[in-house]
């Protein structure tokens, strides 16, 4: 591996965790939806020079998939609930952004910590960035936890795909073809699922504030 | 094609389990036809019960059989086996359900809840399950088979579902039937000693150390104890009786109850290869504190299916009583004893088969001619009924364990067991056993106090009330059922010796040992289980002398005493005139009891004071065993629950954060 693709694959990654951190501090919605995009580009971006510097053919399908779906398919789909819901303008967080960016930065540290002992046994050119992958997931997580409307949340579920997609990449050069091909059905699905889900919501309550949900607790 | 196999007696006897579950096929087809049910496919089941007994007797002494049965799972199929044990259960299951399928083709007249076709589905899809029970050779065929036979006699039970209480009584029975089936489960689970092969042949090949073994011994007894009605898990049993119609109360209580047994028996001898002795004491304590209990809360029962039901509890406790004498037999390889006990076990399982069976059946004939299950208001009913009233009368002896009558023989055999325990070698267990015999003859005598309470308050003295006057006898199936059961008992009672040469196989292939050959004496007549100069029995004898001194004394009474009849105006007590009413009560005829064993019951009297214009008398007697363990366990459980429903907050974030706090956390223990 030259030392010039591994500064590639370093740069892609940090741009992944870089937007991380910008869903996490970021209000409005459809900047969200423009984040998650870009972070497909990048996740595609990564997968490509994996595969340029590993000779790995699936790879370049993966990447094609990722290109299709996440980039350009799931943030269509996105931006027309949004203006169907028309819900542009949001968010209060549950947790104030300057104490979730602080939460974010013990995160990555953890997540870190933790790949070390897994990248010192992976094989793979991209082992050192399995740390920023598990931080991605992890912080994808606490958006979700920490948001109260139901749209940033699926974007949060979607991201820690991404996350996922970018671990697996670095740890093994990504899983096996029919997993990934299944996943991607299983990101569409959960999409379309979801957004018939938010219309319910919002036909239910007025609103798509996922406190009213608490209504529906057994007491 | 080759030429045909040979057709084996499991083959027959999966032959009729299919057929059994064509009739309940037919009868849903046949929804609502009272006559098909009734008339036809009751009838027909009957004879099928008649040919699984006659098969499985056939097959009894012979070597084991086995099948392979491709239903079910892939590479899972049923592995059956039909040796000596299961061929007698079987024999056990076709006699006693040949009557009460008769019996029960004339019950079921008008709608009781479920239509008939449906019902005529469970109650055949319980008896082949039954069958298939008896039949199973790996614990998945068994596990299976036995929900099935749970789960369809649960339907049976909430017949009448639109009744509150009767579907409460159901899903106790339910509940404690799915703990026990979980326990039987695990047992299992030991049993196969990880191996991973559930068959019944590579348990029996396992040779597991003292404490696995002991812990398949406790969950076996527990499993088992909860289909059984073993004490503290007998609860449902009063429930669930009173509230089935009665041939199902008698299928439950006569054959369920034995597939218990048949569990612990091939657990316990079979499966789990040499006992230990203090397996046999658990057993012992557990089953004479389950006949006490029974017999004692029989005595003061006013309703005539609860007081059954009790005695159904009574008599599973002596049973047990007899497995744990054989298991301390065995433990001390003292075979030809042990032989005794589980012969003495084995009999009263079929005894009881029969006369309780007989028993609910009468009960189920009195129920419909009067609608009255009180006993309160029942009495005088052999002058309208006297089919019931005679063949109940056998049954009640045999209960009783009175001589000439099978329920003797197998007491009487259990207590000749008890008589051999001197010679066992650990000095504690030989000062302890004889206060277990006291016990089991204090229970064979409440037993008998039990008895004439229930044939003397409902059959004889005087109707106590108006209505009973008009109370029918049973129909002519009905009669036949009743019959059916009533030359079993006398049969079983009359010819010992042959029972017992039957049994001989099974205690072989259990024990090594039989009681055949001391048993015979070398006479058909005389009954001397260990030898003649000990002890020995001839009921045919004990008839003779019973009925010449019965006619000496009619003979007698009629020559010296009638014929001097005087007429006067008796002392009437201050009363200007005396009512049906004035006769000894069930609750009269019980107090003495209940008065000696008080602490026993949880009993609320309301006594009426002398002020009162319009007195009430209620007493109500409850089993304290049911605040003590099963409202603590549900206290203990709704305080559980409460704890668990605080991570329930309604807010989605909440929820996550349980996911993610519960990764992180993951995350760092393999970290670690």
């Amino acid at each position: 591996m030259s030392p010039l693709t591994g500064q590639i694959l370093n740069l892609f990654a940090s741009v992944l965790l870089l937007i991380a951190f910008a869903m996490l501090a970021q209000r409005r919605i459809v900047t969200l939806i423009n984040l998650f995009a870009i972070q497909g580009l990048a996740l595609v971006g990564s997968t490509v020079t994996v595969a340029w510097a590993t000779g790995q053919r699936h790879l370049y399908y993966s990447a094609g998939i990722t290109l299709v779906l996440k980039v350009v398919i799931l943030p269509f789909i996105l931006h027309r609930l949004i203006r169907r819901l028309n819900v542009k303008w949001d968010i209060e967080t549950l947790i104030n952004i300057p104490t979730m960016m602080l939460v974010g930065i013990v995160l990555v540290v953890f997540a870190f910590n933790l790949a070390l002992p897994i990248s010192q046994f992976s094989q793979s050119i991209a082992r050192g960035t399995l740390g920023i992958a598990l931080a991605c997931v992890l912080m994808s997580f606490l958006m979700m936890i920490t948001r109260s409307k139901a749209v940033p949340q699926v974007i949060g579920f979607l991201a820690m795909e991404n996350g996922l997609f970018f671990a697996a990449t670095s740890a093994t050069y990504g899983m096996p073809m029919v997993v990934e091909l299944g996943i991607a059905l299983d990101v569409l699905v959960g999409m379309i699922i979801l957004g018939v889900f938010m219309f319910q919501i919002r036909e239910q309550f007025d609103s798509l504030d996922i406190h009213h949900l608490e209504k529906l607790k057994e007491d | 094609m080759g030429p045909l196999p040979e057709l084996l007696a499991i083959d027959g006897i999966m032959i009729v389990v299919a057929a059994w579950f064509a009739i309940g096929l037919v009868g849903i087809a046949a929804l609502h036809d009272f006559r098909l049910v009734g008339r036809v496919l009751f009838p027909l089941s009957a004879v099928l019960s008649i040919a699984i007994s006659g098969l499985a007797l056939y097959a009894l002494p012979g070597a084991p059989q086995t099948a392979v049965l491709a239903i079910g799972l892939p590479d899972l199929p049923f592995h059956l086996r039909l040796d000596a044990l299961s061929a007698f259960f079987l024999a056990l299951l076709g006699l006693a359900s040949a009557g009460i399928s008769v019996f029960a083709g004339g019950y079921f007249r008008q709608g009781e809840g479920t239509p008939p076709g449906l019902l005529c589905l469970h109650y055949h899809l319980f008896l082949a399950a039954m069958a298939m029970v008896m039949l199973a050779d790996d614990a998945y065929a068994f596990m299976v088979t036995w929900e099935v036979m749970a789960l369809s006699s649960y339907f049976l039970v909430t017949t009448n579902h639109r009744i509150a209480e009767i579907r409460r009584a159901g899903f106790l029975y339910i509940l404690v039937a799915h703990v026990g089936a979980i326990a039987i489960l695990l047992c299992f689970g030991v049993l196969q000693a990880n191996t991973g092969d559930y068959t019944f042949a590579n348990m029996r090949a396992q040779s597991l150390s003292p404490f696995w073994a002991s812990c398949a011994f406790l969950l076996a007894l527990f499993g088992f104890g909860a289909k059984a009605g073993l004490l503290p898990l007998h609860v449902w049993l009063p429930e669930a009786h009173p509230a089935a119609p009665s041939p199902v109360s008698a299928l439950m209580s006569g054959v369920m109850l034995k597939t218990a047994i048949y569990g612990l028996v091939r657990v316990n001898f079979d499966l789990l290869g040499s006992p230990l002795w203090w397996w046999g004491v658990v057993a012992l304590v557990v089953g004479l504190a389950t006949a006490l209990f029974g017999v004692v809360f029989a005595a003061a029962q006013v309703d005539m299916k609860r007081l059954l039901a009790y005695s159904s509890i009574e008599n599973i406790g002596l049973i047990v009583v007899g497995l744990g004498l054989a298991i301390v037999f065995a433990a001390y390889r003292m075979h030809s004893l042990a032989a005794l006990a589980l012969v003495a076990s084995l009999y009263h399982c079929v005894n009881h088969a029969l006369f309780k069976s007989l028993l609910f059946l009468g009960t189920g004939s009195v129920l419909h001619a009067t609608q009255e299950r009180n006993l309160g208001k029942l009495g005088g009913l052999m002058r309208y009924m006297p089919w019931v009233a005679w063949t109940s009368l056998v049954g009640v002896i045999a209960s009783a364990g009175l001589p000439p009558s099978n329920g003797f023989v197998s007491e009487w055999l259990l207590l000749q067991g008890f008589l051999f325990t001197g010679e066992l070698p650990n000095p504690y267990l030989r000062m302890l056993v004889p206060v277990f015999a006291a016990g089991v003859v204090l229970v064979a005598a409440l037993a008998g106090y039990v008895m004439v309470k229930f044939f003397g308050v409902i059959f004889l003295g005087r109707p106590r009330e108006e209505k009973l006057a008009s109370a029918h006898d049973a129909g002519g199936l009905e009669r036949l059922g009743l019959l059916w059961l009533t030359a079993g008992c006398v049969l079983l009672g009359l010819f010992p010796v042959a029972v017992i040469e039957v049994i001989d196989p099974i205690t072989y292939a259990l024990v090594g040992r039989g009681l055949a050959q001391s048993g015979r004496a070398g006479d058909w007549l005389l009954l001397a289980p260990v030898s003649a100069e000990r002890a020995s029995y001839s009921p045919l004898l004990f008839l003779v002398v019973i009925a010449t001194v019965v006619l000496l004394a009619f003979v007698l009474v009629r020559r010296f005493y009638h014929g001097r009849v005087r007429r006067a105006a008796p002392w009437d007590c201050g009363f200007p005139m005396q009512t049906a009413r004035m006769q000894d009560t069930a609750e009269g005829f019980g107090q003495p009891i209940r008065q000696i064993f008080e602490p026993f019951y949880l009993m609320k009297r309301e006594l009426p004071s002398p002020f009162d214009a319009a007195p009430r008398y209620k007493v109500t007697v409850e089993d304290p065993l049911w605040g003590w363990v099963y409202l603590r366990i549900a206290a203990v459980t709704e305080a559980l629950s409460r704890w668990v429903g605080m991570l329930q907050r309604g807010r989605i974030s909440i929820y996550l954060l349980y996911s993610f706090l519960t990764l992180v956390t993951l995350l760092l223990f393999t970290q670690a």
